[in-house]
């Protein structure tokens, strides 16, 4: 029976069907403190003074710390893409000196529940001189901290990237096309806020951080090391995980506060953020400016691109260091041949909340750029935009395809791709011309329709690597335990699927652990769209050796050679018929000889790059300026599809953020810093009532040549290129090429591209 | 998000009401369906020392009709309004506006009279108030009296309740044979705030406009009634022409205020489109 390429229901429901699951606010420990964070409520400022001492009288209260008694804790550091120059932009657990946006922690009440907690964080009073914030990352760079570091300026670093010559392209242009876009300040928002409980064992002195997610080892061993916790101290412990996105599960403060309180008060600690801490607290992303100058020749194809990106990066430089920055530097060219290109990323600072990345980091931002100048080029040329698209798309027979460029530490080499293809079955799912043709009658009739393509190309699988174990028992139940972890998106059956395939056993039987680092020494956590390339691939490499392993041995107890043996149904049997073995039987035989298990290590180098094309069809009302989304295809080439239902679920959700960040979400502030966006009700997030149903054309045209399963990653396909499909649609719609210029398009931005600025 | 701590307390009759709320006065809030009030106090921006839970009081918890006109308790929610609560123009309006008030379970916890109380100037039920020209009544010991809508919101969060005060019961005139309604409300996603909204209401004979209430809401610090544009409907047909010259004029009439999510150009608009929408379903 096969497993690979069926929409199996998830193995990982149940509990959550039945109202059992365990998420962070579900783990309590026998008299727990509660922890509540003490925020600054400005922008930017000198720190005077914390006063505590109101707040420490009030019954229940068990401690409240500040910067000084946390004075031995070391800033946190970057998890990936770090720089040395980057070092002193680091956030402390708790704000020293200066605190730089609203939000930034000052001090944290301990306090025996939660409402205690809240009403001594109101009696702590922060004396902070206030001074002007900085705001605008296209700015010029101006002090990080006046008088702490010396000429430190808010622009820790530039990325720049390039090939080709450039100069040459731009002496050869017919034209040079020009275009600056922004996309706002929006971030991954998921339903459970982060949150966690700390409970040290002094029987065992090993401190145990439940709540974890998305990197568990990595913080492990980054917690050890600001607490300076021998290795075996400290374990971390997933358990249901409501959303990731990118930004939860993150190192920030509270994680290192809620360990370090856990040993120092010799009390179990949890905290659950509350939904205000947590657009104020948790990473930010997108907010990112494009100026783009392309030389192009008389049928649009870009001969060269010069690019400057300004990213704002709010306060401080979080875990990711540079990668957002990085990644939009590595993927503006996406799909396209842009045989020469130069690149300036400016990561600049400000006093919002930091940032970090958000499903398709850098590529949500960089796709609505690059779609938005092709479409530039099309209307300046007086060409279709599809025929632009055509001319500029990497040909399948280029594949693979080297960039010439390198993000994360890896060359930029498109691994496998046909690109044409697939914008040719897009266009033919949609009856491309006579949908033209439809809409151009209902526009001639007084609609405003418009329909707006995007082709992009996303990079999934970051390694280094990933280890699998999987065991099998007596009774023939199977265990895969892993070092990934699971965010929600279906890992227990993605992983089940390919062990159930490769070793012949009911998926019913099977049982996958994740995110526990007591019970695998590594792994590389769940981002990037790298669970199913590293893990998958570790996990048939895993199976396999078991298999071999299970029948090397059957085919000793059953007198006759492996060859002549396979694996079905959880029995070893005969090729030819006749004897036949339960699988647990030979678990059972092997006991004594470290039992039937098989190991399998996957290590990439280079990361995957899955592609594809969305199209958007909308209807604007210029009276109210509503915008519909009549209808949302996407067309993906994942390489090779585990389970195509939970493909379509991954692109149907990461549409629906698209189309958030689109048209709806976005962090506004005044001119002071204070965020006016801090609920739901200003945060607005799309609902079922404004994402129409995503249709998904999932294509398996060209599997990847980088791992033994041939997939690619298929987390951030359905957001990638919602900005820039809408942004398209919304100008045809208008019969207005090039109107839109900004992310998200609110009614607001709509009317005055429609009425022109006023007052 | 927690609240600040208070005195929570669930009387059993009207009269205890009240006299808590001469003995705590300013110092209390009453929790009716707290679809407001709750999150209010979460984000510790309410800090009442005392809650009266009103919800007891099932005295309170009625609507009304006679030739007059409709009267609704305290406890009526938005979601008795889903069907019409009378026959005629009156209970079929009612019912579409409901329809645009947050969503569904908001609807079954939140209060009619307490969105008047509460007087959030993008209130549905405070636009229909004040088009309709509703009268409040208000409850204390010292006695009972009726106010005039026009007398009742003083800005926005504001009202002419006094500290021991309870609206008890909103009156709504009926309206009877030839009236016609028409309600157009714009918000950025389904059970939002509205950014724009305007609600008409014309009784017509053999196709004449006899009488007119048109109202505005989302747009300043209270639902406003546009009286003078109400006088220049009666006694023309309400055609196009004049609906488009009535919108025009009420787009002159605003001083919309901007916020993240409208500008105040951007309102202007969106109450020209409201007005000249509700008046053609209106003359339809």
């Amino acid at each position: 029976m096969s497993y690979i390429g069926r929409s199996l229901r998830r193995i990982e429901d149940r509990p959550l069907l039945l109202g059992k699951g365990s998420f962070a606010a579900d783990c309590n420990a026998p008299g727990h403190l509660h922890m509540r964070v003490v925020r600054s409520p400005v922008a930017f400022g000198r720190i005077l003074g914390v006063e505590t001492a109101e707040a420490a009288a009030l019954e229940g209260v068990a401690a409240i710390w500040t910067a000084d008694d946390v004075a031995g804790l070391p800033p946190i550091d970057f998890r990936q893409m770090g720089l040395e120059r980057l070092a002193p932009y680091r956030q402390w657990v708790l704000a020293r000196h200066y605190v730089r946006y609203v939000g930034d922690p000052v001090a944290v009440v301990f306090a025996v529940d939660p409402y205690v907690a809240e009403d001594a964080a109101d009696l702590v009073f922060c004396d902070i001189e206030e001074l002007a914030p900085q705001l605008d990352a296209t700015a010029e760079p101006v002090t990080f901290m006046p008088d702490i570091h010396l000429g430190l300026l808010s622009e820790p670093a530039v990325i720049r990237r390039g090939y080709g010559d450039l100069d040459a392209a731009f002496a050869a242009a017919h034209k040079i096309v020009a275009l600056e876009v922004k996309v706002g300040r929006h971030t991954g928002v998921p339903l459970e806020t982060r949150g966690g409980l700390a409970v040290h064992d002094a029987d065992t002195d090993v401190l145990t951080l439940y709540g974890a997610a998305k990197v568990p080892h990595y913080n492990r061993d980054a917690i050890s090391r600001m607490l300076g916790l021998a290795p075996g101290r400290l374990e971390l412990s997933e358990g249901h995980v409501g959303g990731g996105f990118g930004i939860r599960g993150e190192l920030y403060p509270e994680d290192v506060l809620l360990c370090a309180a856990a040993l120092r008060l010799r009390r179990p600690v949890k905290w659950i953020e509350d939904r205000k801490e947590h657009l104020l607290a948790a990473n930010h992303s997108r907010d990112q400016v494009y100026r783009l100058h392309a030389a192009v020749d008389q049928r649009g194809f870009i001969l060269g691109l010069k690019a400057e990106v300004f990213t704002d990066q709010g306060a401080y430089v979080r875990t990711h260091g540079t990668t957002v920055t990085d990644l939009s530097a590595a993927m503006l060219p996406g799909p396209y041949v842009i045989p020469a290109y130069s690149v300036e990323g400016h990561i600049r600072l400000t006093n919002k909340t930091p940032a970090g990345t958000y499903r398709a980091p850098g590529r949500y931002e960089s796709t609505f750029a690059r779609e938005r100048l092709i479409d530039r080029i099309a209307t300046e040329l007086a060409l279709a935009p599809v025929e632009v698209r055509r001319v500029n798309l990497i040909a399948a027979e280029a594949m693979p395809f080297d960039r010439g460029i390198e993000t994360l530490g890896t060359a930029v080499v498109y691994d496998s791709g046909k690109y044409r293809d697939l914008l040719e079955r897009v266009l033919d799912r949609l009856s491309y011309d006579r949908l033209q043709a439809e809409l151009a009658a209902r526009r001639d009739r007084g609609e405003h329709v418009g329909l707006g393509i995007a082709c992009f190309v996303e990079k999934s699988g970051l390694g280094p690597q990933d280890l699998v174990r999987i065991k099998v028992d007596g009774r023939g139940t199977v265990a895969i335990v892993t070092g990934v972890a699971s965010v929600g998106q279906g890992v227990e059956t993605v992983l089940a699927q390919i062990c159930a395939e490769t070793i012949g056993i009911p998926i019913e039987r099977i049982s996958v652990i994740h995110g526990q680092t007591d019970r695998i020494e590594i792994g590389f956590g769940a981002f990037a769209s790298r669970v199913t390339v590293m893990a998958g691939s570790a996990v048939k490499i895993a199976s396999e050796a078991l298999r071999d392993r299970a029948l090397e041995t059957a085919a000793k107890l059953l007198q006759t050679s492996p060859d002549a043996l396979r694996l079905s149904g959880g029995m070893v049997e005969a090729v030819g018929g006749g004897a036949s073995l339960p699988l647990g039987d030979v678990a059972l035989h092997l006991e004594g000889a470290g039992g039937l298990t098989g190991e399998g290590r996957f290590v990439a180098g280079h990361m995957t790059y899955p592609y594809g094309v969305h199209a958007a069809q909308v209807k604007v009302d210029p009276s109210t300026c509503a915008i519909t989304i009549e209808r949302y295809l996407i067309g993906y080439d994942v390489g090779r599809a585990i389970n195509p239902m939970l493909i379509e679920g991954q692109i149907v959700g990461a549409a629906a953020q698209g189309i958030g960040g689109a048209l709806l979400e976005e962090f506004v502030y005044d001119e002071n810093g204070q965020p006016l966006a801090a609920s739901f009700a200003d945060y607005l997030m799309p609902t079922c009532h404004e994402v129409p149903a995503i249709e998904v054309l999932l294509r398996e045209d060209a599997p990847s040549p980088l791992n033994p399963l041939g997939v690619k990653g298929a987390g951030e396909a359905g957001i990638n290129a919602v900005g820039a499909a809408l942004a398209a649609a919304i100008d045809a719609a208008l019969q207005r090429p090039g109107a839109v210029t900004q992310l998200p398009i609110t009614p607001a931005r709509l009317h005055r591209i429609l009425r022109g600025p006023q007052s | 998000m927690k609240p600040a701590p208070f005195d929570y307390v669930r009387p059993a009759s009207l009269s205890e009401v009240l006299a808590l709320l001469a003995k705590h006065k300013d110092d209390c809030k009453i929790l009716a369906g707290g679809q407001s009030l709750v999150p209010a106090m979460n984000f510790r921006l309410a800090r009442p020392a005392v809650l009266i839970d009103i919800n007891d009081i099932r005295e309170l918890d009625y609507i009304r009709s006679d030739d007059s006109g409709l009267t609704i308790g305290a406890l009526t929610r938005h979601a008795a309004f889903h069907r019409s609560v009378v026959a005629g123009p009156l209970g079929a309006m009612l019912s579409k506006v409901a329809s645009n008030i947050a969503h569904y379970p908001i609807r079954q916890r939140g209060t009619f009279a307490g969105s008047l109380a509460h007087a959030d100037p993008a209130s549905e039920w405070c636009l229909v108030a004040t088009t309709l020209d509703a009268a409040i009544v208000a409850k204390s010991t010292r006695g009972e009296r009726t106010i005039a809508i026009g007398d009742f919101f003083n800005g926005t969060f504001s009202t002419d309740l006094e500290a021991d005060e309870l609206l008890t019961e909103i009156r709504l005139p009926a309206l009877g044979q030839g009236w016609r309604t028409g309600f157009y409300e714009f918000s950025r996603r389904a059970g939002d705030f509205a950014l724009g909204m305007a609600l008409a209401a014309l009784r017509f004979e053999a196709g004449i406009v006899r009488e007119a209430r048109l109202g505005v809401g989302g747009v300043s610090d209270r639902a406003i009634r546009l009286r003078k544009l109400e006088a220049r409907l009666v006694g023309g047909a309400a055609s196009p022409q004049m609906i488009d010259t009535i919108a025009h004029e009420a787009w002159a009439s605003v001083s919309p205020i901007g916020d993240i999510h409208a500008t105040p150009e951007y309102r202007r608009d969106l109450v020209a489109t409201a007005v000249r929408r509700a008046l053609a379903e209106a003359a339809a």
